[in-house]
C-alpha cells in the first residue's frame, strides 16, 4: 500500500510558495491535455486554439481585459476576507446587487444625464454590494450564523431577484417582450479606454487601482496588520485590541463594494442593459483567483488575466471545435485543486512511503530520538 | 383526501435527497471534517445516475453508478484534505465547482434525452390500502433506503464502538491519535460513506424526482443539506424533520406557483433558500446548543506527528 506522509518544516519554504502557482498550472496543462485527448481532440491543437489565439490580436487583448476586470475586482475583496479568515462565497449575490443598484439611476431616471450620472451609478453599485453583503456579517455578527451557507443562499435570492425586476417592472416596455430593461444612455456608459482599438473600457483601470490600493493596505497600513492577526489567531488579535466583529463587518463590506463595483461596470460597460443573467459565474470564478494569486492583490492581477483566458479560451474551443463551453468550469475547477495541493508544499515535504522504505523510516526515528531529548 | 395523500407523497419525494445528502454529510462532520462539495457530488451523481441508466436502460443500474460516482469524487476531496492537508473550505469548494463543469461537460449528450425512472414499490393488497397504502408501501425504494440509512447512521454513532471512536475523532483528532486510534482512515471511509451518499441523493434526483438530465438539476439542494446539518445540531433525527420541513417549503412554493397566487413566482422560488437562512439564523441564536453539539475539531486540517 503506498501512502503519503508529510514533514513539517521548519519554515515556510519560499520557494515553493513563489513556485507552487506555476506548479498548479502546469499540472492543469497536462490535466487538461488527458482530457482533451479522452475528447478526441489534438491537445496540442486544443492548447493553440484556447490559450493562444484568443490573445494573439490586439482586440482580443481587450477582450481579455472585459473579462479580467471584475474577476480581479471581486477576488481582491475576497482575499482580504480569506486572510481574516472570514468566508464570504456569496460575492455572485453582491456583484448582481451592485449592477441592480447601479442600474436605478439609468433605468429609472433616464431623462438624467450629464458628468454626474456615471460616478452616482458606480458608487450606488458599491452600495448596493456592500449592503448586500452586510446581510451575513450582521448574521454572523448579531446571532454567530455561518457566513458560508447565508453568503451562498443569498445568492440564489439575489438571481431570482434580478430576474423579476427585469421580466417585471423594470422591463422595457418597447423591448418586445424580451426580458430586458431599456439600454442605457449615453452618459451611463461606462466609456472604453481606447475606441480605436478594442473594447476595453474604464472597469480595468478601476481592477488595477483597486489590486494596488489593496495591497498598500494589506502590506503598510495597519488595518492589514489586524487582518492577518485576527485571520491567524483571533484569540491575539484580541489581546491587542483588534475587534473580531468590526472585522467581519470590514471584511464583507469591502468585498461587497468591489464586487457591488464589478456589477456595474459589467452591466454599464460590457452589455449596456441589465438582463436575466449579466455574469458568467464571476463571483464563484473570483474565488479561484484569489487562490491562485496567493491571496496577494498584485499576484490577482495575474492570476485574473490567466483565468479571464479561461473563458476566452473556452469559446474559441466551443466555436472552433464543438466541445461544450463546461469545460470552462472543468478548468477553472482543476486550476483551483492543484493550487490548493501545490500550496500544501510551502509548509511540507512530501513523503511517498512504499512497501520498501522501511530502512528510511527507522532512519527518521532514529534523526528523531535525539531532538525528543532536547524537547524535554 | 386523494389531494392531501398526494401531497404528502411530492414532499416525502423532494424531502428525500435532502434528508440522504445530509446524513452523510452529517457522518463527516461528525468524524471532524467540513466537506463543502456536497452539491458538486450530487451533481456528479445525477448524471452518472441518469448516464447508466440511460444508456443500459435499467435505472438500478442507474442507481449504483450514481453512488459509486459520489464515492469516486469524494476520495478526490480525501486524498486533498487528508493526506495533503489541504483547506477544508477551499477543497469544498473546488469539488463543488469541479463538479458543476464536469457534470455539465459529461450530459451535454444526454440533454433532452427520455430517462428511466425507479419504479415505485408495489405490493399487491397492502399498496392499495386507502391513505396509508400508498404513503407507507407505495414509495420509490430510495424514499425506504433514507429511512433505513436514518436509522442505521444513529446506531452506528451513539450504540457502537466504532461511532463512539468517530465522533471522539471529530472532537479531538489529536486525542484520538494519541489513543492510537487511525484518525485519517476513520476520516477517509467517513469521507467516501458521504459522497456515495450524496451521490445516491443525486440519483434520486435524475431518477425518481425528475427523470431526465438538466444542467445544474440539484439546484442549490447540496447547500440547504448542509445547513440542515448545523440545524439538526449533528443529530440523524433532527435532519430527518429538518428535511421533511424543506420538502414541504419546496413544494408549498411550487403548489403556490400553479394556484397562481398573485405573487411574482421568482419570490416563491427564493423561499427555500430565504428559509435556509432563517432557520440557521434561528438555530444559531442558540448557543448553547451549538456549542454543545458542533465537533469540535470540526474543519480543522490534521497532520498526524510520528
Amino acid at each position: 500500500m503506498m501512502r503519503l506522509e508529510l514533514v513539517k518544516r521548519p519554515q515556510r519554504s519560499a520557494l515553493f510558495s513563489m513556485l507552487s502557482p506555476f506548479i498548479a498550472f502546469a499540472l492543469t496543462i497536462i490535466a487538461g491535455a488527458v482530457l482533451f485527448a479522452l475528447l478526441g481532440v489534438n491537445p496540442l491543437t486544443a492548447f493553440r486554439i484556447y490559450f493562444v489565439e484568443p490573445i494573439s490580436q490586439v482586440w482580443q487583448l481587450h477582450e481579455l481585459a472585459i473579462k479580467a476586470a471584475p474577476l480581479i475586482l471581486i477576488a481582491v475583496g475576497l482575499s482580504v476576507c480569506y486572510k481574516a479568515n472570514i468566508w464570504n462565497i456569496g460575492a455572485e449575490g453582491q456583484f448582481i446587487f451592485g449592477a441592480i443598484f447601479g442600474s436605478i439611476l439609468p433605468v429609472l431616471f433616464p431623462q438624467f444625464e450629464g458628468p454626474l450620472v456615471l460616478p452616482l451609478m458606480l458608487l450606488c453599485g458599491m452600495v448596493g454590494g456592500a449592503a448586500y453583503a452586510a446581510i451575513p456579517a450582521m448574521l454572523k455578527t448579531r446571532f454567530g450564523t455561518n457566513e458560508i451557507l447565508t453568503s451562498l443562499m443569498l445568492v440564489y435570492v439575489a438571481q431570482l431577484f434580478l430576474d423579476w425586476l427585469v421580466r417585471g417592472p423594470w422591463r422595457d416596455p418597447q423591448g418586445h417582450g424580451f426580458p430586458q430593461t431599456i439600454q442605457f444612455g449615453d452618459s451611463a456608459v461606462l466609456p472604453e479606454l481606447m475606441p480605436d482599438a478594442g473594447r476595453a473600457n474604464w472597469g480595468f483601470v478601476f481592477a488595477l487601482v483597486a489590486a494596488v490600493l489593496v495591497w498598500i493596505l494589506m502590506g503598510r497600513m495597519l488595518k492589514g496588520f489586524e487582518v492577518r492577526v485576527l485571520g491567524s489567531s483571533p484569540r491575539a488579535g484580541r489581546f491587542a485590541g483588534f475587534g473580531l466583529n468590526r472585522m467581519v463587518f470590514f471584511a464583507f463590506l469591502l468585498s461587497g463594494a468591489l464586487a457591488g463595483l464589478a456589477g456595474i461596470c459589467e452591466v454599464s460597460g460590457a452589455i449596456g442593459q441589465l438582463q436575466p443573467v449579466i455574469s458568467p459565474g464571476y463571483g464563484f470564478t473570483a474565488i479561484i483567483v484569489a487562490f491562485l494569486g496567493r491571496l496577494n492583490p498584485l499576484g490577482i492581477i495575474a492570476a485574473g488575466l490567466v483565468l479571464a483566458l479561461t473563458y476566452l479560451g473556452g469559446e474559441a474551443v466551443q466555436s472552433a471545435l464543438g466541445i461544450s463551453d463546461k469545460v470552462v468550469r472543468v478548468f477553472q475547477g482543476m486550476l483551483l485543486f492543484f493550487v490548493l495541493g501545490c500550496d500544501t508544499l510551502i509548509h511540507y515535504r512530501i513523503r511517498v512511503i512504499g512497501l520498501a522504505l522501511t530502512k528510511q523510516d527507522s532512519a527518521a526515528k532514529l534523526e528523531a530520538a535525539p531532538k525528543l531529548k532536547e524537547a524535554r | 383526501m386523494d389531494i392531501t395523500v398526494n401531497i404528502l407523497l411530492t414532499i416525502a419525494t423532494a424531502a428525500t435527497p435532502l434528508l440522504i445528502a445530509a446524513i452523510g454529510e452529517l457522518v463527516v462532520e461528525r468524524s471532524g471534517v467540513l466537506n463543502l462539495g456536497v452539491e458538486g457530488m450530487m451533481i456528479m451523481g445525477a448524471v452518472a445516475g441518469f448516464g447508466a441508466g440511460y444508456l443500459t436502460g435499467s435505472p438500478w443500474i442507474g442507481l449504483l453508478a450514481a453512488i459509486a460516482m459520489g464515492a469516486l469524487f469524494s476520495l478526490l476531496f480525501a486524498v486533498m484534505t487528508l493526506s495533503l492537508a489541504t483547506n477544508q473550505v477551499a477543497t469544498g469548494l473546488s469539488l463543488t465547482l469541479l463538479g458543476l463543469g464536469l457534470s455539465g461537460m459529461m450530459g451535454t449528450s444526454f440533454v433532452g434525452q427520455p430517462g428511466v425512472r425507479l419504479p415505485n414499490l408495489d405490493i399487491p393488497g397492502l399498496s392499495s390500502i386507502p391513505i396509508v397504502g400508498k404513503l407507507i408501501f407505495g414509495q420509490d425504494p430510495i424514499f425506504y433506503i433514507s429511512i433505513a440509512l436514518t436509522a442505521a447512521v444513529t446506531w452506528f454513532l451513539f450504540k457502537t464502538r466504532t461511532g463512539l471512536t468517530l465522533r471522539s475523532i471529530g472532537d479531538s483528532h489529536t486525542s484520538a491519535h494519541a489513543l492510537g486510534i487511525k484518525v485519517i482512515r476513520y476520516r477517509y471511509l467517513a469521507v467516501i460513506f458521504g459522497g456515495a451518499c450524496a451521490g445516491l441523493a443525486g440519483g434520486h434526483l435524475s431518477l425518481v424526482y425528475t427523470p431526465q438530465w438538466v444542467e445544474n438539476m440539484s439546484a442549490g439542494r447540496g447547500w440547504i443539506a448542509l445547513a440542515l446539518v448545523v440545524f439538526a445540531s449533528w443529530r440523524p433525527w433532527r435532519v430527518l424533520a429538518g428535511a421533511y420541513i424543506f420538502g414541504a417549503v419546496w413544494i408549498g412554493q411550487l403548489h403556490a406557483q400553479a394556484f397562481g397566487i398573485p405573487v411574482p413566482s421568482q419570490m416563491l422560488s427564493s423561499l427555500p433558500y430565504l428559509a435556509t437562512v432563517v432557520v440557521l439564523v434561528l438555530i444559531s441564536r442558540n448557543k448553547r446548543l451549538t456549542m454543545m453539539n458542533t465537533p469540535a475539531s470540526l474543519g480543522q486540517p490534521f497532520v498526524p506527528d510520528r
